[in-house]
């Protein structure tokens, strides 16, 4: 069997395996991991240049267990166990997307991510630019980021927000089951690079999806809850803090608006505009380090061109200074907590309210 | 093959070693006339290299070169205008004036740069080579870089993956001696750098970096092999830079006895001697021959530095463009690698 009929054969054998015959119910209940499964088998069944490859990617399941089961279903050569060597993969994806195929690359976590940034930063960000138009990486880069499982400093922190400095690449970090759900499809098809960050307190979290998929973008942040009286930014494991927090305050008759950024490049500016210029304060959650950090950014965008609507400082709540410890109590002490979001609300909405 | 088809082949190999020698010993000049800016890394010496190993390659082949690329580039058919253009900074340079003498691109002749971090384009390399192992495709992707990036841990992870993959790609190992400053003896315990390429399970060896024709037989050789076998190869070309690594070096960490030694096994004179001693021209023949190069090399680099000089700027407007995709314009879904 030629290498290209046994990819051919495996798509064919995913394609049955999707269109196996089942009483569709109108929603099903699943979990973010399996979200971002179906997200996967369902890019991997349309288009046959899709193949994933990362450490431990195929028999192994996925080392949180996203891919457990692909490589049953399309075969080796399209879900790649690679040796622990994560500049040569990365940047072999890179070079398959170059060539036209459709590379997923999962790097274990962001912190490991650091021995692939060469590539990330000096090829999949750069080529196009570096040959004035002539070349174009559609590759995805999937990786786990985020602290709160008591793993330590060396796989808990969170540094999406240096990729979302980075011009050439888009960064997506889905919150919500529907963006695992949806977000990977559009990422696939992009003729860019995007980094996909995926916290990795989510992964565990479940509810009920539509049965059929719904198609989201990669380009808008959302407000996931109305509110008057503040804006509170977040993304990927901080969205539900910020939820829970807002629920805390309803209480005390503060009424918050949570926007969910979903894309942490390019920013979508007009949503957090939008909604500063109704609430006129603003709380941004970042797991990341409070310097140089992501919410730095989005303060300073909000001080650029919405000054005049606030009508208190902006409050930032970050991770502590620190590398994250191990102990459970140390490690939630340096994350940013629900109660930590709402007091930072109290103290904006008390300011001239 | 007849004495024709030797004589065709030998001085199309000298030929195309005299021009790209004569386009960088212009660019030296330009350099100095600040025609030229930022780093400029020249590969005089190393041409047999250049023509050997590209000039073997089919069109449809890669080539994943570094920042001392411009006999690469030269010897795989980058038109010249569009490479002096590229490093004038001008906007028909080919590659919109971005990239500069290290940054050569041309996609429709599967030409991927000009990398400038070392060792950088070696997984990129095998990436094009994984996704033709992946679609049945028959192409090699050459990927040149020196006994520098050998050092990288890039080079490692690559050999180790393309061998453990089956991935037809060919390493070319530039070895020219010096990674920038640092011979090799000081930068490897060990300098045999074929055998230690051998050990990651990959077919290796060592050739003469300095005979053209070595070069493009041994190019052709593992050529062969990899694309009968789809797996990798790795060669060792052994080599000089006569030139010191950029412009901005003194070159103080070499004896000058050194250079004038390795000039002796200068690749254009050994090559005209050898087309004497073969009996396929005559001393005079080869003067006549080489006169009629020189002047129609100098004619075409003449043509370059004035198509370049009088080429427009990038408009400032444009700054931004080529970061992302745009909406017409640039290169959206990559057929092939090749732009659309």
């Amino acid at each position: 069997m030629s290498r290209r009929s046994a990819m051919t054969v495996a798509k064919d054998a995913a394609v049955e395996a999707m269109t196996a015959p089942a009483v569709a119910p109108a929603t099903v209940t699943t979990t973010f991991r399996e979200a971002l499964r179906e997200a996967h088998r369902e890019a991997l069944a349309r288009d046959p240049r899709v193949f994933l490859m990362g450490e431990d990617v195929g028999r192994y399941g996925g080392s949180f267990a996203v891919s457990l089961g692909l490589l049953e279903e399309f075969g080796e050569e399209r879900i790649r166990d690679t040796p622990l060597s994560e500049s040569a993969f990365t940047g072999a994806g890179i070079g398959a997307a170059l060539r036209g195929l459709r590379p997923i690359v999962e790097i274990m976590t962001v912190n490991f991510s650091l021995l692939a940034l060469d590539q990330i930063v000096n090829n999949a960000a750069t080529l196009r630019h570096m040959s004035g138009g002539q070349l174009s990486v559609p590759m995805v880069i999937r990786m786990t980021t985020g602290a709160g499982r008591q793993l330590a400093a060396q796989h808990s922190h969170s540094l999406e927000g240096w990729y979302a400095s980075i011009p050439g690449i888009r960064v997506i970090a889905p919150a919500t089951l529907e963006d695992a759900r949806g977000m990977l499809g559009p990422a696939v098809e992009d003729p860019d690079p995007v980094v996909l960050f995926e916290h990795g307190s989510l992964y565990n979290l479940s509810g009920t999806l539509p049965a059929e998929p719904v198609r989201v973008d990669i380009a808008s942040a959302a407000v996931r809850r109305a509110g008057t009286d503040v804006t509170v930014i977040a993304y990927a494991g901080g969205l539900g803090k910020a939820l829970a927090a807002a629920d805390l305050l309803v209480a005390e008759n503060i009424s918050a608006e949570v926007i969910d950024l979903r894309v942490l490049r390019p920013l979508d500016d007009a949503t957090i505009m939008g909604s500063v210029a109704r609430t006129h304060r603003v709380i941004i959650v970042d797991e990341a380090w409070r310097t140089g950090s992501l919410a730095g950014e989005i303060s300073a965008r909000i001080v650029e061109q919405a000054f005049y609507e606030l009508d208190a400082p902006i409050e930032r709540v970050c991770a502590a200074e620190v590398p994250v410890p191990y102990a459970h109590h140390l490690e939630e002490a340096a994350l940013p907590q629900a109660e930590g979001i709402a007091a930072a609300a109290r103290r904006v909405v008390g300011v001239h309210g | 093959m007849t004495r024709e088809l030797f004589l065709e082949l030998f001085t199309g190999l000298l030929r195309e070693m005299i021009r790209i020698r004569r386009f960088e010993e212009k660019c030296v000049e330009l350099y100095s006339a600040t025609k030229i800016r930022g780093f400029l890394h020249l590969c005089i010496g190393e041409e047999a290299v250049a023509v050997g190993v590209v000039g073997a390659l089919t069109e449809d082949d890669a080539v994943v070169s570094t920042y001392r690329e411009h006999g690469h580039a030269l010897a795989r058919g980058v038109p010249m205008p569009s490479i002096m253009a590229e490093m004038f900074g001008k906007a028909t340079g080919c590659s919109g004036g971005r990239g500069g003498s290290m940054h050569l691109f041309d996609a429709s002749r599967r030409f991927y740069g000009g990398n400038a971090i070392v060792a950088g384009g070696l997984p990129v390399a095998v990436g094009l080579a994984l996704a033709d192992h992946l679609t049945d495709d028959r192409a090699v992707t050459v990927c040149l870089f020196g006994d520098g990036a050998f050092a990288e841990g890039e080079f490692h992870e690559c050999a180790n993956l393309a061998a453990l993959w089956d991935l037809p790609v060919l390493f070319c190992c530039e070895n020219n001696r010096y990674a920038m400053g640092t011979a090799l003896a000081r930068e490897h315990a060990a300098t045999d750098l074929a055998m230690r390429a051998a050990a990651y399970g990959m077919v290796a060896w060592t050739v003469d970096g300095m005979d053209v024709i070595a070069v493009r037989e041994a190019t052709d050789r593992a050529l062969e092999y990899v694309r009968d076998s789809g797996k990798p190869c790795f060669l060792e070309l052994r080599t000089y830079r006569f030139r010191a690594h950029s412009m901005y070096d003194p070159d103080r960490y070499r004896d000058k006895s050194e250079i004038e030694t390795w000039k002796k096994s200068d690749p254009i004179p050994a090559l005209e001697a050898r087309l004497v001693s073969d009996g396929l021209m005559t001393p005079a023949e080869v003067e006549r021959w080489r006169a009629a190069v020189e002047a129609e090399v100098e004619a075409e680099i003449a043509a370059a530095v004035e198509a370049a000089d009088a080429a427009p700027l990038e408009p400032v407007e444009d700054l931004l463009r080529h970061v992302m995709t745009e909406a017409t314009g640039d290169v959206v879904a990559p057929a092939g690698g090749r732009s659309t």
